[in-house]
């Protein structure tokens, strides 16, 4: 078995001894590395310390990053990254591992951030967080601005100048860590924080803000690396107040520029984007009340301008006329000289037609239509005469026939003289008769006016009972004071005549005229002795 | 008519904007334009008052031990 042991004179190790000499070494030859290399699966206990791998295309490293190492971080490794991590080497013996212990983790250069950035960016795209849809409108004037940032420096200086230069407004300042590990999440608190106060109670309380703007100056891709954390794009997404992004200078980009409803390239365009310029406002309001002024006095005052202008037209009723009477005085004046400028004018028409309408006209006229006349009757009579011509030709010869016939019929019956005396008795009878027929028609004639003439006269009177009173002289007595007066009376009957006496008898009272039948019949007894009285 | 004391600036001064236009087209009646009017000096007022209250007052937020907002103070250095 000795034998077996070859250079059995090397010095024995424990395992716990070597392992320290391991470590030694180790430590001592790498107390302080730098290390390029991609990031491994990457995991976090909740312990707080981070354990990671970093490898390249043949090796891996084991690396560790204990709780206060993480916390001061400015970038966690995250897997697939391409990083430079500092840190020393050891061993843990426990295990026979060698591990590195990071305390820094940079960016293995600006494409590798990038293309990280790249990567997050769309993978939050794609969870919709960017959508404009999701864009809230500024607020036209914000009451309460809150503004997330450091409460130091040129940024929020920057701010507040351009806010009390445009519209002074209330402003809450939420003081962040603008860089370092925990930037991102002070800046997601603060936004989630601000959108966490109690809405619309001021009463001691602190104002919720109604816009906020999270604030940052340039820096490096680095520097601004907490902009670009998850937690505060979806902080930043999720906020029910309006959010302005102010990161940066204007050519840097960073997610929660994506996520915010508005970025400003700078801070000091956040504070003009947030607010307008008050004196434009006030001019502008000065302007709108100055017209609202001006339209309502020049609605007034054209109204009443009507008003008056109506009331003038009212109040004067003779205008209303004198348009009417004017326009009645010229058609008057012209009325007179227009009739006698008519009658002269028709004056001179008839002249000229009288002058034409002279006696020889209708002469000519005459003539010619008796030459018309005359030579249609010689036409007619031409025509006439052709058939009556021809007629009378034969007749003519019928005639010659017929004579000798009649002259021999004539001479048989009876001779010319018997003929004669048929005639001259035939003419007797109808002058006597005739004769008579006259004298029965005169007789008619004169009866009738002897009886016309009887009825007409006052004998025919007579006979009905009237009669005539006459004087002594025969002239007619046709009232009783002439009857009383006169010398005698005579009364005519219509069969005689007959004396009274005058005065003979005592006047009748009422007594009238001499022919009415009443006296006269009274009278008729008296009258008797007077008639024959005269008689005698 | 809606409360105008508790419009925003905009909208104030939206309503003025219009008032004002509808006065000088002059096609309202001589009362509504009275109450047009009247609306619009309202209007104005409300405006102008909200102008004017811009005060200059920048506080920040005191946080508790657990990060949230607990009260403020005036924010000193500026």
């Amino acid at each position: 078995m000795d034998e077996l042991i070859e250079g059995g004179n090397a010095p024995e190790f424990t395992v716990s001894e070597l392992s320290g000499a391991v470590k030694r070494v180790v430590e001592g030859e790498f107390g302080r590395v730098r290390v390029r290399g991609e990031v491994g699966r990457v995991s976090r206990p909740r312990s707080g310390h981070m354990y990671f791998d970093l490898k390249d295309e043949n090796a891996v490293i084991a690396a560790v990053s204990w709780k206060g190492q993480v916390a001061r971080m400015g970038l966690l490794p995250e897997e697939g990254m391409e990083v430079i991590a500092s840190g020393r080497m050891t061993t843990f013996p426990g295990q026979s591992k060698y591990q590195l212990i990071v305390d820094d983790v940079q960016a293995a250069g600006e494409g590798a951030l990038m293309a990280m950035l790249e990567r997050r960016r769309k993978a939050l795209a794609a969870e919709g967080l960017f959508d404009p849809a999701r864009k809230r409108p500024i607020p036209f004037l914000p009451q309460v601005i809150g503004v997330v940032t450091s409460p130091s420096g040129a940024v929020i200086r920057d701010i507040l100048h351009r806010l009390r230069e445009r519209f002074p407004r209330h402003v809450l300042v939420w003081p962040v860590a603008v860089q370092g590990q925990s930037c991102a999440e002070e800046v997601a608190r603060a936004i989630r924080g601000f959108n966490a106060l109690p809405a619309g109670d001021l009463s001691g309380r602190i104002p919720r803000p109604d816009l906020l703007i999270v604030a940052r100056g340039g820096g490096s891709l680095e520097d601004l690396w907490g902009f670009n954390e998850e937690i505060v794009v979806r902080a930043a997404a999720e906020s029910a107040i309006p959010l302005i992004s102010a990161v940066g200078h204007e050519t840097d980009t960073t997610l929660i520029d994506h996520a915010a409803d508005l970025r400003a390239p700078t801070p000091t365009a956040a504070a003009e984007m947030a607010v307008p310029v008050r004196r434009e406002l006030i001019a502008r309001v000065a302007e709108a009340g100055a017209r609202l002024t001006r339209a309502e006095t020049a609605r007034a005052e054209a109204r009443r301008q009507r008003l008056a202008d109506l009331g003038r037209a009212l109040g004067r009723p003779q205008t209303l006329l004198t348009g009417p009477r004017q326009r009645f005085d010229l058609w008057a004046e012209r009325l007179e000289p227009g009739l006698r400028g008519l009658v002269a004018r028709r004056r001179g028409d008839l002249a000229v037609r009288g002058a034409r309408l002279a006696p020889s006209l209708l002469r000519g006229f005459l003539a010619w239509e008796a030459r018309a006349l005359r030579e249609r009757g010689e036409k007619l009579a031409r025509l006439a005469a052709q058939p009556a011509q021809r007629g009378r030709e034969r007749l003519d010869g019928l005639a010659a026939r017929l004579r000798p016939a009649l002259d021999r019929l004539n001479q048989r019956v009876t001779g010319p003289e018997a003929r004669l005396a048929v005639d001259l008795g035939d003419l007797s009878v109808r002058l006597d008769r005739a004769m008579a027929q006259r004298l029965e028609d005169r007789r008619a004639r004169l009866d009738h006016a002897e009886r016309l003439r009887q009825t007409l006269g006052y004998r025919e009177t007579l006979r009905r009972g009237f009669a005539v009173v006459r004087d002594g002289a025969g002239a007619l007595v046709t009232d009783r004071a002439t009857a009383a007066r006169a010398a005698a009376l005579e009364i005519e009957f219509h069969d005689g005549r007959m004396a009274v006496g005058a005065g003979g008898g005592p006047p009748v009272p009422g007594g009238s005229g001499g022919a009415a039948p009443k006296p006269a019949r009274r009278r008729a007894p008296r009258g008797r002795d007077g008639d024959q009285g005269s008689l005698f | 008519m809606d409360d105008i004391s508790a419009m925003s600036f905009e909208d104030a001064m939206a309503a003025l904007e219009k008032v004002v236009r509808d006065l000088e087209q002059g096609q309202v009646t001589l009362e509504a334009s009275i109450a047009l009017y009247e609306r619009g000096a309202q209007l104005r007022s409300h405006c102008d008052k909200l102008l004017k209250a811009a005060e200059d007052r920048v506080e920040k937020i005191t946080l508790s031990e657990t990060g949230e907002a607990v009260s403020t103070q005036p924010l000193e250095g500026q």
